[in-house]
């Protein structure tokens, strides 16, 4: 009974999309508050009955309906509640039903949240939003129903959860992940709305940049959180593969990094307006493209989905209609008219322009290392993947050159910078960098090219973001007081950008100075990895929840003593019948040590990777950082009280775009 | 005029959707081997019967034959084992065995007990040139015709039916050309 109440749900909620495409829509181009003010109830709505589809499948999980094929196929009466409750966004039908409850919820949000916006404006995005959400709520219920029951012969049990799923790291990254997707349909609805009303203005920046930047967060934490589980789950110690899943997520963050960037010129100067909106649009059709990869099959992956023509079809003409779309609309209505230029050669609008440039640049890059095989099979050419070398060589180049000009950029001011003034500027930052980069060189032994490099332009944005701190917090009350009265949003940046320098480091060190060796051990052996000796002690079985396990036991030695005792694991997931290796790790901030059991060689010998990881850590750690600082940065309070002056702004002087700029920057 | 560029995005997105619809319902795992039509990857290695003697490309030209991938650990080279017997003793088909991260002993023990259908057998412990050939994993098949190219590949068991249907063929094939 329940499932199809679910089903009822789901439809209902489509219903209520159609309704909220339609109604405030035709309300705002016709001017009619009436039909307005349908756009929020209708958004409520929408969202009320999402969560209870999602809520009444969840319920089938957690009680074992296995009449349900979509849980019989995902779940096991063996499994752990927690699992049970991860598992309803563990295969396809659930996850899209996650993705259309998380449209919902940002719709819903943006009714909550935007209050004071005009509301010819908030009808126009709340009806894009809707549009999207037709498209979504079509797809789930046509092609990928999640309620279809297995009536009559209902299985006594569940064929399982993908053993790879069964991990707090899965539980967390795909709901973050679709959180920062599906969030950039906001700034897209915000980038449609003004396209229409022709009005890209500073105060449509202003109120793009908060869900911009939280949509940006969430991206961050769900892909810190893939290269994280990707680590120690699927036991190879790699952090990123630069397989096609992983880049469609890196798609969106790299131009939505960029979105944000341009937003907060177009707010604070009112100029790169068309670019801007063509970056909002871009933003979410890559988000799109990465759910269209992900769910299609087009592109071999770790992330093995079951491909389906039939939905691959739809997803694409779903993309392909929201992309035609905007764009035409894009083409036709967004500004050509260049505005003078009000800003000097080396201004920060210059250096922004840049950081685009260099982000821009590299969304290409990954977007055509991803779908260059892609292409080629199209032309008939072969089959063919681009591997690791192809990104390592192209991106590292434009992630240290971001770097380096996002540390001078954070000296630059608005409209004019002085030249000479800069370069004193620099200086001694430069000489800071350059002898703390040194230093970490011989701690770590060993000069290469490219480390040098990455750990300079961490150092150099470390150093670049305190000095300015330091400048800007100088105040005759004191240095605390100084502090204290930066803006939430000034924090958000500096956090942004440690997060990006901590990021750098990691990568660059755990790319050059870490350690992995393949060994063939046997119980009484020992390796060294690093300074590391790890002696393999024992090996045993035991009994999980749903699986049996091989697990070996590990003393590490640094100068001979004992620092842990490590226990991976060869999982045999008796249901599924499945293979899986865990590994076990000693982590630490500046260094991991890193053990997994590989084949069986011998009756006695087992290959067994040992892994040395320097600051392999600062990948997370930075990208949480910057997430925080993401979210630091939208609770500023501009974007409460300014919001509401804007309003009075608009009824004086509805076009007066620039002036409010200026005025508000 | 400056319009028109502002339909360059369109015109880029088209140009990609053309090429995401084509590959919609394409089994993108079905990787070919890049190596067919091109000749085997040098290689210097021990014979596994004999330390002393190293094997190189020269040992697959001149005829016609089977390079098998198998190992003592892998499981379904057992299961196949017996075929091979069948297509060295029986039809003459000449195998070459490529003996791929495995023990000496342990090797030898597999032989001793299944039999030896390879004419020669290459001991590549670290996997070396089954990284070159891009092995998946034990057992895989490949044909190299008599001008040492590899002809076809086959991953898995190689039994009467992958034999009859696709090994059979190339090998034809192959001898007809040369």
């Amino acid at each position: 009974m329940y499932p199809e109440l679910g089903q009822l749900a789901l439809i209902l909620a489509l219903l209520l999309a159609v309704l909220l495409s339609v109604v405030p829509l035709v309300g705002a181009l016709t001017g009619r508050d009436s039909l307005q003010a349908f756009a929020r109830p209708l958004a409520s709505g929408m969202f009320v009955f999402t969560g209870l589809a999602f809520a009444i499948l969840a319920h089938a999980f957690l009680v074992d309906d296995f009449s349900v094929a979509y849980v019989a196929n995902n779940s096991n009466s063996m499994l752990p509640w927690y699992y049970k409750f991860s598992a309803v966004w563990g295969g396809h039908e659930g996850s899209l039903l996650l993705w259309a409850l998380m449209l919902s919820g940002w719709t819903l949000a943006v009714t909550i949240f935007s209050r004071k916006l005009p509301s010819v404006m908030i009808s126009q995005v709340l009806s894009v939003l809707g549009m999207i959400a037709v498209g979504f709520f079509l797809f789930v219920i046509i092609t990928s129903n999640p309620f279809d029951r297995l009536l009559p012969n209902i299985p006594a049990d569940g064929r399982d959860l993908n053993p790879l799923l069964q991990d707090i790291g899965l539980i967390m990254h795909p709901p973050m992940l679709y959180m920062g997707y599906v969030g950039f349909s906001v700034a897209f609805a915000f980038a449609i709305a003004a396209l229409i009303n022709g009005r890209l203005d500073a105060a449509w920046a202003r109120w793009s940049r908060p869900w911009t930047t939280v949509a940006w967060a969430f991206l961050t934490v769900g892909i810190a959180l893939g290269s994280w589980w990707a680590y120690y789950e699927l036991g190879w110690g790699g952090w990123w593969f630069w397989d096609p899943v992983e880049n469609a997520s890196l798609l969106p963050w790299l131009s939505g990094t960029a979105l944000m960037h341009s937003l907060a010129v177009t707010e604070k100067r009112g100029v790169f307006k068309s670019w801007t909106v063509l970056l909002a649009i871009v933003s979410f059709a890559l988000s799109l493209l990465g759910t269209f990869l992900v769910r299609s099959g087009v592109l071999t992956s770790v992330h093995a989905f079951a491909s389906d023509p039939e939905r691959g079809s739809f997803l694409l003409m779903l993309l392909g209609i929201t992309v035609v779309a905007s764009l035409v609309l894009y083409a036709f209505r967004a500004p050509v008219v260049h505005v003078r230029s009000r800003y000097g050669s080396l201004s920060r609008e210059v250096f922004l322009l840049f950081n685009n440039v260099l982000l821009v640049s590299a969304t290409a890059l990954v977007g055509i290392g991803t779908l260059y095989p892609l292409v080629l099979d199209y032309l008939e050419m072969g089959k063919l993947s681009i591997g690791e070398p192809f990104f390592n060589t192209t991106f590292s180049p434009l992630a240290v050159a971001t770097g380096l000009l996002l540390g001078v950029g954070i000296f630059s001011r608005w409209k004019k910078t002085d030249g000479g003034w800069l370069a004193r500027k620099l200086l001694w930052p430069l000489a800071l960098s350059t002898a703390i980069t040194a230093a970490v060189m011989i701690g770590y032994g060993g000069f290469t090219p490219w480390a040098f490099l990455g750990v300079f332009a961490a150092v150099w944005v470390t150093v670049a973001t305190f000095w300015d701190l330091w400048d800007k917090s100088s105040s005759r009350n004191g240095r605390l007081y100084g502090l204290r009265r930066q803006s939430r949003s000034y924090w958000g940046m500096v956090l942004g950008h440690l997060g990006v320098a901590m990021v750098m480091a990691g990568a660059t060190i755990v790319s050059n100075y870490g350690i992995e060796r393949d060994v063939r051990m046997q119980p009484g052996d020992s390796a060294m990895v690093g300074d590391y000796r790890i002696v393999f002690t024992d090996i045993g079985q035991r009994e999980g929840p749903n699986y049996t396990s091989e697990y070996g036991s590990f003393d590490v030695y640094l100068d001979g003593k004992q620092v842990s005792e490590l226990h991976p694991e060869k999982r045999n997931y008796t249901v599924g019948m499945s293979m899986m290796t865990e590994a076990d790790i000693d982590a630490g901030l500046f260094r991991d040590v890193f053990v997994a059991i590989g084949e069986r060689i011998s009756d006695e010998a087992w290959a067994i990777r040992v892994q040395y990881k320097p600051l392999v850590r600062w990948l997370w750690l930075g990208a949480l950082v910057m997430a925080l600082g993401g979210f630091l940065a939208i609770a500023d309070k501009r974007y409460r009280i300014r919001v509401s002056k804007e309003k009075e702004a608009k009824v004086i002087q509805p076009d007066a775009s620039g002036k409010t700029a200026e005025v508000t920057s | 005029m400056k319009r028109l560029f502002l339909f360059l995005p369109l015109i880029v997105a088209v140009a990609v959707g053309v090429f995401l619809f084509a590959g919609i319902g394409k089994d993108p795992t079905r990787l070919e081997s890049v190596l067919i039509g091109k000749p085997v990857p040098e290689f210097s290695l021990e014979s596994l019967n004999d330390p002393e003697r190293r094997l190189d490309t020269s040992l697959l030209k001149g005829e016609v034959s089977l390079l098998n991938v198998w190992a003592e650990w892998c499981p379904s080279c057992w299961d196949e084992h017996k075929y091979l017997m069948h297509l060295s003793k029986d039809k003459g088909v000449r195998i070459v065995g490529l003996n791929y991260k495995d023990e000496r002993e342990a090797a030898f023990r597999f032989l001793n007990q299944l039999g030896n259908p390879y004419e020669t057998i290459i001991f590549d412990p670290k996997g070396k040139l089954g990284f070159d050939l891009g092995v998946y994993g034990a057992p895989e098949t490949f044909v190299i015709d008599a001008d040492g190219v590899v002809r076809y590949r086959h991953v898995g068991v190689v039994n009467q039916k992958v034999w009859e249907q696709e090994l059979l063929p190339v090998i034809n094939k192959a001898k007809g050309n040369s």
